[in-house]
C-alpha cells in the first residue's frame, strides 16, 4: 500500500473555522518552516500528491463538512452562483448548467471518470497545481532526478537554462469561466473579495493560483449571457476517460446576423496558465466567419502557443491540435446544434 | 499517528474500528474491516480497482480518507448480494459471460456497473461504456464486460427484482 505521509486532518464546519485554522499555521510557518497546513475539498489532487510527498502538510484542512460552499442557484438577471464546494458530477448534470452554460458543463464531463467527478469539486479544480512530467512522478523517481525547480532543487528539468517553471495548467473549468466572463469569491481573514478568474492564474508555474496562504475560494458568479450567446468546450487527451488536456480551447461567441458580434477563446494545457488569444478574438469580432478566416483565426492561435516539452504528446503535436481544435471549435459555435 | 476509533457504516452493517487518521478508506477496508474484495491498483485515482459506492455513488476509496467516509452508508463488492445471500444479477453474468480473467479489476466493475443498473435496468451501450469509463481491465478487452452488463440488466427488466436497500441514495455533498 502507498502510505499517507503523516498529518493532523480537521474538518471545518464553516469558512470562519477553516480561515482561523490555516491562519494558525501560517502565522506559525513564519517561526516553524515544516508547520503548514494546506485546504481539501474533494482531496482528488491533494491526496495523490501527498502520496507522492510534492505536498507535504502538516495540518489538512477538510471542506467537505462546510455547506456554505454548496449549491447552485440561477436567476435570469444575476447569473449563476456556484459554491466551490459543487462536485464535478452535479456541474455536468444540471439542466440549468447544460441549457445556459454548455461549455461549463462539458467541461466538467470531460474530466476523468465517473468516480472522480463524484468526488473533485470545482473549487478544486479552479486552485489545481500546475502539472509536468517532472513533478507528478514519486518521491523516489524525482529524488533519483536529484528534484526540480517547483520542489526541492534550483534547476528546471524541461528548460535548464531558464529561470522560471513551466509547468503546466491543466484544469478543465477555468479556461471556460474565464470565457464566461466569471468571477470569484475569495474568504480571506481580511474580508472577502471579488475577482475576475482570470486574475487567479499568472505565468509562475510554481505558484499558479494566486490566492494568498489560507485563503478560500467560497463562490463562483457567471454572468447570465444573453439568449444568443453559444459556447463550447473542446478538448484533447489521450484516451476518452481519466487523462488531463493535452490541449483544450473554451469558446465562447455571439453573432449579430451573420457577423460575430463578440467571441471569446481561451487555450487550456499549453501554458502556466489558461491562455486567452486577444488576437484571434479581434481577428474574429465583427466578421462573418468564413472558413478562410476560420481558418486565418486557427493559424494565428496556433502562433500563440508555445508549450514545453513536458506533458503527454509532443511539442508539434500538442501545437497542432492547438489549430486544429481551435477550428473545431468555432465550427461548432456557428453550427445549429449548439443554438439554444 | 495514534489509531482513533471510527464508525462506518458497511453493507448495512454499523462497525467500530480503530484506524490511524491518515489512513484512506481502501485501507481501512482492507487491513482494519478485513474486507478485501476492494482492491488496490494504482492507489492514485488511475485504475478504479479501488470503487466503493457511498451513498450509491461509485468512488474512489483510494482518495477518500477514511474519516470523511464516516457518515456515509458504503457498499463494497461483499455487499452486491442480495439479502437472502444471491448473487446480484450481474455477479452472476460475470461469472456465465467470462467478464473476468485475472479478476483484479473485476470488483471495481462490478460495483460501476450495479450502480448504473440501480439507475435504470435499460441502459444503452454508450451509457454502459460510460458508466465503466472509470474502471481499467488489462486483461479482457471490455467486450465480455459490457455484455455481462447487457445480459443482467435484460434479467433485470424480465424478474424486476427489488434493489437493496443498503444501496439508498441519500443526497450527500
Ligand atoms: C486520474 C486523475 C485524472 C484527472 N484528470 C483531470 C482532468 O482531466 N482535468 C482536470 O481539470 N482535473 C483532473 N484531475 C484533477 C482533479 O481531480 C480535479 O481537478 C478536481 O476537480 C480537483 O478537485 P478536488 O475538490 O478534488 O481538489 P482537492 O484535491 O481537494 O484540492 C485541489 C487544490 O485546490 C485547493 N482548494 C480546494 N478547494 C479550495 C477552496 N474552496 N479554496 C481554496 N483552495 C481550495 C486545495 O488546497 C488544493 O491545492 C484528475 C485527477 C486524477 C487523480
Ligand atoms: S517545468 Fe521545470 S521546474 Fe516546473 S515542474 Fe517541470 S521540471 Fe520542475
Ligand atoms: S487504486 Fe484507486 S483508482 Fe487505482
Ligand atoms: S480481468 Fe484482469 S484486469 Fe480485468
Amino acid at each position: 500500500m502507498m502510505r499517507l505521509p503523516k498529518f493532523e486532518y480537521r474538518a471545518a464546519r464553516t469558512v470562519a473555522e477553516a480561515l482561523e485554522w490555516m491562519g494558525e499555521f501560517s502565522s506559525a510557518a513564519d517561526k516553524d518552516p515544516q508547520a503548514h497546513a494546506m485546504l481539501m475539498a474533494g482531496g482528488t489532487d491533494v491526496l495523490p500528491n501527498m502520496k507522492h510527498r510534492v505536498f507535504t502538510p502538516q495540518v489538512v484542512v477538510g471542506l467537505r463538512g462546510v455547506a456554505a460552499l454548496r449549491g447552485i442557484a440561477y436567476d435570469p438577471e444575476h447569473g449563476l452562483r456556484l459554491g466551490a464546494g459543487v462536485r464535478l458530477s452535479e456541474l455536468a448534470a444540471s439542466p440549468i448548467i447544460r441549457a445556459r452554460y454548455p461549455a461549463l458543463a462539458r467541461a466538467a464531463e470531460v474530466i476523468s471518470t465517473p468516480q472522480l467527478r463524484q468526488m473533485g469539486t470545482l473549487g478544486g479544480n479552479l486552485c489545481l497545481d500546475t502539472r509536468c512530467n517532472y513533478y507528478n512522478q514519486s518521491e523516489f523517481w524525482r529524488k533519483a532526478r536529484d528534484y526540480c525547480l517547483k520542489r526541492g532543487s534550483e534547476i528546471c528539468r524541461v528548460a535548464p537554462n531558464g529561470t522560471g517553471c513551466y509547468a503546466v495548467s491543466s484544469c478543465d473549468t477555468a479556461p471556460v469561466l474565464i470565457a464566461l466572463g466569471a468571477t470569484a469569491r475569495i474568504a480571506s481573514r481580511a474580508g472577502d473579495r471579488i475577482l475576475p478568474i482570470a486574475d487567479l492564474y499568472h505565468d509562475d508555474g510554481i505558484h499558479p493560483v494566486r490566492l494568498h496562504d489560507g485563503d478560500v475560494l467560497t463562490d463562483l458568479y457567471v454572468p447570465s449571457p444573453p439568449g444568443d450567446w453559444r459556447s463550447t468546450y473542446e478538448k484533447y487527451r489521450v484516451r476518452g476517460a481519466f487523462d488531463f488536456p493535452i490541449a483544450s480551447v473554451a469558446a465562447v461567441a455571439r453573432f449579430d446576423g451573420a457577423q460575430c458580434a463578440d467571441v471569446r477563446l481561451v487555450l487550456q494545457g499549453v501554458a502556466t496558465r489558461p491562455l486567452p488569444l486577444p488576437e484571434v478574438e479581434a481577428l474574429l469580432r465583427g466578421q462573418p466567419w468564413t472558413p478562410d478566416l476560420l481558418d486565418a483565426a486557427a493559424e494565428l492561435g496556433y502562433k500563440a502557443a508555445h508549450p514545453m516539452d513536458n506533458t503527454a504528446g509532443t511539442i508539434a503535436l500538442r501545437r497542432r491540435i492547438v489549430r486544429a481544435y481551435i477550428r473545431r471549435a468555432l465550427d461548432a459555435l456557428i453550427a445549429p446544434s449548439v443554438i439554444h | 499517528m495514534p489509531k482513533q476509533l471510527m464508525t462506518f457504516q458497511v453493507n448495512g452493517e454499523t462497525r467500530e474500528v480503530a484506524a490511524s487518521p491518515t489512513h484512506t478508506l481502501l485501507e481501512v477496508l482492507r487491513e482494519e474491516l478485513d474486507l478485501t474484495g476492494t482492491k488496490h491498483g494504482c492507489e492514485l485515482g488511475h485504475c478504479g480497482a479501488c470503487t466503493v459506492l457511498v451513498d450509491g455513488e461509485p468512488v474512489l476509496s483510494c482518495l477518500l480518507l477514511a474519516v470523511e467516509a464516516q457518515d456515509a452508508a458504503i457498499t463494497t463488492v461483499e455487499g452486491l448480494a442480495r439479502d437472502n445471500n444471491t448473487l446480484h444479477p450481474l455477479q452472476l453474468a460475470f461469472a456465465e459471460r467470462g467478464a473476468a480473467q485475472c479478476g483484479y479489476c473485476t470488483p471495481g466493475f462490478l460495483v460501476s456497473g450495479v450502480s448504473l443498473l440501480t439507475r435504470t435496468t435499460d441502459p444503452s451501450r454508450d451509457e454502459i461504456k460510460d458508466a465503466l469509463s472509470g474502471n481499467l481491465c488489462r486483461c479482457t478487452g471490455y467486450t465480455k464486460i459490457i455484455e455481462a452488463v447487457e445480459l443482467a440488466a435484460t434479467r433485470m427488466r424480465e424478474t424486476q427484482q427489488p434493489v437493496p436497500s443498503s444501496r439508498s441514495r441519500r443526497n450527500r455533498p
